[in-house]
């Protein structure tokens, strides 16, 4: 079969998206896994910059430097001043279980791909066949959410989440209207600062950013 | 018009009260604002029930009889909840538990939040709907962490996490919903508008919007309450302001299953099929079921009356659910007592838990003898919401059953014995605390029992006499429902 290029082009981006899911679901460094994220926005950018060029969709556009602005620039940004303000900047985490959650994160991939394989044939969009990609890099920042026990890389993990959200926005529908992106990246940004704030008050109430100090409030 | 006052009013009380609102007049203009709200709505409210459904600015506004009715209960609920705020936060502060700057970021964001909902509940578009309702979950984080304890920031990060995780399926789901419409409705806005997909809903491509109905369940769901997605809700009423509980019970849980029902609308015209509905009446009774066993375990009084919300909430999915003329108007009739009810109870908790010094039941006793309001406002308040006739919820309750035994029979036992147990649990825990031995202190204010009476007097005169105009707008939301 022979793609397009541009349609080859995507299909690349998508595959370093999926990769990048995977180097983060892996990596134990907080300062290298902010950095991840910032590469993650990049190649969402160019994979966004690709599809608007090839189809001719100019709000796409926008929508591209609005991703650039703010998961390139702006939120890694937040991150890094965040964890030098906390000095958390060399903290590793140390109880994850490399191999198994490699595993667990390739039975997700399947899974996507077959959630993702009847919505797939119905698409009309150039990067149809990406979608399964995209709603695997949700299921991974899913999994990454659940198996770190650090404040700040749960936070990562729920940002890598919407860049997958927005990933499958772009790839099934070329990207949803500019009224939404807008409030969504206006929700995001107000979400990432307001778990800033929370950081510190976590951190002045028990001397550490770490989640298992939240796990009192159970039914008793 | 009366829809910019709507949404303008508590946008510019936010940031209003953003700047003044540590200062000693803060309450008096947080009630004020919440006030002219109230009133834009009831103008709105007046404008639908004369002119029908109104489409405003470019349809990006819409209003009919379904939305119009919870703004004006939202509108009433948060108004009544801002005058009982007045002495509560004041004696909060008197007791040391809150600092000026923390009361400024009380105040903006009780606007904001009040905002935030109108907006949820007046857009026409799915995607500001979501948008709306994320913003929700980011304006009460901050005050529910608001008195910085162990506990309530536990409470506040696991609210965050766990509705921003939902929230996020909720998101995926309004993607695949934008997928299948653009097809038929072509790219840009349009495609995004509820009246516009309401129209071609039976075009739309089925197996997509099964999947788009399943995300945003569990999405919304999350924030409903629905079990197994509830963990975080009876933390967070406990450790935030008690303000805040009310207004998250009663209203935010509201909001979001305003949005499942609207996305079930949808999908029941693209499908042809009881799938969206068989859902909703499998978490529904799960729900019920989960939180009237769970209700007797319970040692804080505001997790009580938490877990009681789950198992309301999960009522009224079953309801809407189970679909038709009268489970539909029980529904809507339950969510209207259930939020006066339930916000109601809120008010007479927190004044009892102040007198006290303690959440914890075992140590509130005797109200009725140090003071009597509090007290009786307790014992109503709980019995109407243990269905007891002659109070709405009994109404609304029997009309779900009645309509269960008619089109579910095999649900009913499980409604049942659930409600039984609640009320056992329930009644069994608040009559030690009205009645017994008193152990209370005096408060530095007076506290404000005029909205708990208000509230509970509107739901006995529901269940009374339900008045013409109120039936009818009832019936046509139903009948818009299905």
């Amino acid at each position: 079969m022979n793609l397009p290029f541009y349609a080859q082009l995507i299909n690349l981006c998508a595959a370093l998206l999926l990769l990048l899911a995977f180097a983060m679901l892996t990596q134990r460094r907080i300062l290298s896994l902010i950095n991840l994220f910032a590469l993650q926005g990049m190649v969402l950018v160019a994979s966004t910059l690709v599809i608007s060029y090839s189809t001719d969709q100019s709000h796409l556009y926008y929508s591209a430097l609005l991703t650039f602005v703010l998961k390139v620039l702006l939120l890694p940004w937040i991150l890094h001043r965040l964890i030098r303000a906390l000095k958390v900047r060399w903290d590793v985490e140390t109880v994850i279980n490399i191999p198994a959650t490699m595993l667990i994160g390739i039975v997700l991939v399947i899974f996507a791909f077959n959630l993702a394989a009847p919505i797939s044939e119905i698409a009309g969009t150039v990067t149809k066949s990406t979608l399964g990609i995209a709603t695997a890099c949700i299921l991974l920042a899913f999994l990454m959410m659940i198996t770190r026990r650090k404040a700040v890389s749960q936070v990562i993990g729920f940002l890598a989440m919407e860049n997958g959200l927005l990933f499958a926005a772009t790839s099934a529908t070329y990207g949803m209207p500019l009224v939404v992106e807008l409030g969504i990246a206006l929700d995001v940004l107000v979400g990432t600062l307001i778990f800033g704030v929370f950081f510190f008050h976590i951190r002045e109430t028990f001397e550490s950013l770490d989640i298992h100090h939240l796990e009192k409030l159970k039914e008793r | 018009m009366e829809l910019m006052f709507v949404l303008g009013v508590p946008f510019a009380g936010g940031i209003m009260l953003g700047f003044w609102g540590h200062r000693h007049f803060a309450p008096e203009l947080n009630s004020g604002m919440s006030l002219l709200t109230f009133l834009a709505a009831a103008g709105l409210t007046a404008r639908v029930i004369a002119d029908g459904p109104v489409l405003v600015w470019d349809g990006n506004f819409f209003v009919d009889s379904f939305n119009v009715f919870l703004v004006a209960l939202t509108a009433f609920v948060a108004f009544t909840t801002s005058l009982f705020s007045r002495p509560y936060m004041r004696i909060e502060l008197a007791h040391g538990r809150l600092t000026p700057n923390r009361l400024r970021l009380y105040h903006s964001m009780y606007q904001m939040f009040s905002f935030t909902m109108l907006l949820a509940l007046l857009t026409n578009n799915v995607g500001v709907l979501w948008v709306a309702m994320e913003a929700a979950t980011l304006t009460t984080v901050l005050l529910v962490s608001l008195y910085r304890t162990p506990a309530s920031l536990e409470a506040a990060w696991k609210y965050f996490i766990l509705c921003g995780v939902g929230l996020a399926q909720a998101l995926f789901g309004t993607i695949l919903l934008y997928f299948a419409a653009e097809k038929v409705l072509g790219p840009g806005g349009t495609a995004l508008l509820w009246t516009q997909l309401n129209e071609v809903k039976g075009g739309l491509e089925p197996t997509v919007l099964g999947l788009a109905f399943v995300f945003l369940l569990v999405g919304y769901g999350t924030k409903v309450g629905l079990a197994p997605l509830h963990n975080w809700l009876p933390d967070a009423h406990a450790e935030g302001p008690t303000p805040i509980s009310a207004v998250l019970s009663g209203l935010l849980l509201n909001v979001a299953l305003y949005a499942v029902v609207r996305a079930k609308v949808l999908v029941d015209g693209a499908l042809g099929t009881h799938f969206a509905g068989n859902l909703m009446m499998g978490f529904g009774l799960l729900s019920v079921v989960v939180a009237a066993f769970l209700l007797s375990r319970q040692k804080d009084i505001k997790r009580l009356f938490a877990y009681s919300s789950i198992e309301h909430m999960g009522l009224m999915t079953f309801a809407f659910g189970m679909g038709g003329a009268l489970a539909t108007f029980a529904g809507l009739l339950h969510m209207t007592v259930h939020s006066l009810t339930k916000s109601a109870i809120f008010f007479t908790v927190g004044h009892a838990a102040q007198k006290s010094g303690t959440q914890i039941m075992a140590d509130i006793r005797g109200l009725i003898g140090s003071n009597p309001t509090i007290g009786w406002g307790l014992m109503i308040g709980s019995l109407a919401i243990l269905g007891m006739p002659p109070f709405g919820v009994f109404a609304s309750e029997f009309m779900i059953l009645t309509a269960a035994m008619h089109q579910q029979p095999w649900a009913t036992p499980f409604l049942l014995v659930a409600l039984g147990v609640a009320f056992a649990a329930i009644f069994g825990k608040v009559q030690p605390m009205v009645f017994g031995e008193p152990s209370a202190k005096r408060l530095p204010h007076r506290p404000a029992l005029v909205p708990v009476f208000v509230h509970l007097a509107i739901v006995l005169l529901l269940g009374l006499y339900i008045p013409p105009y109120l039936a009818g707008w009832y019936r046509q939301a139903a009948q818009l429902i299905g």
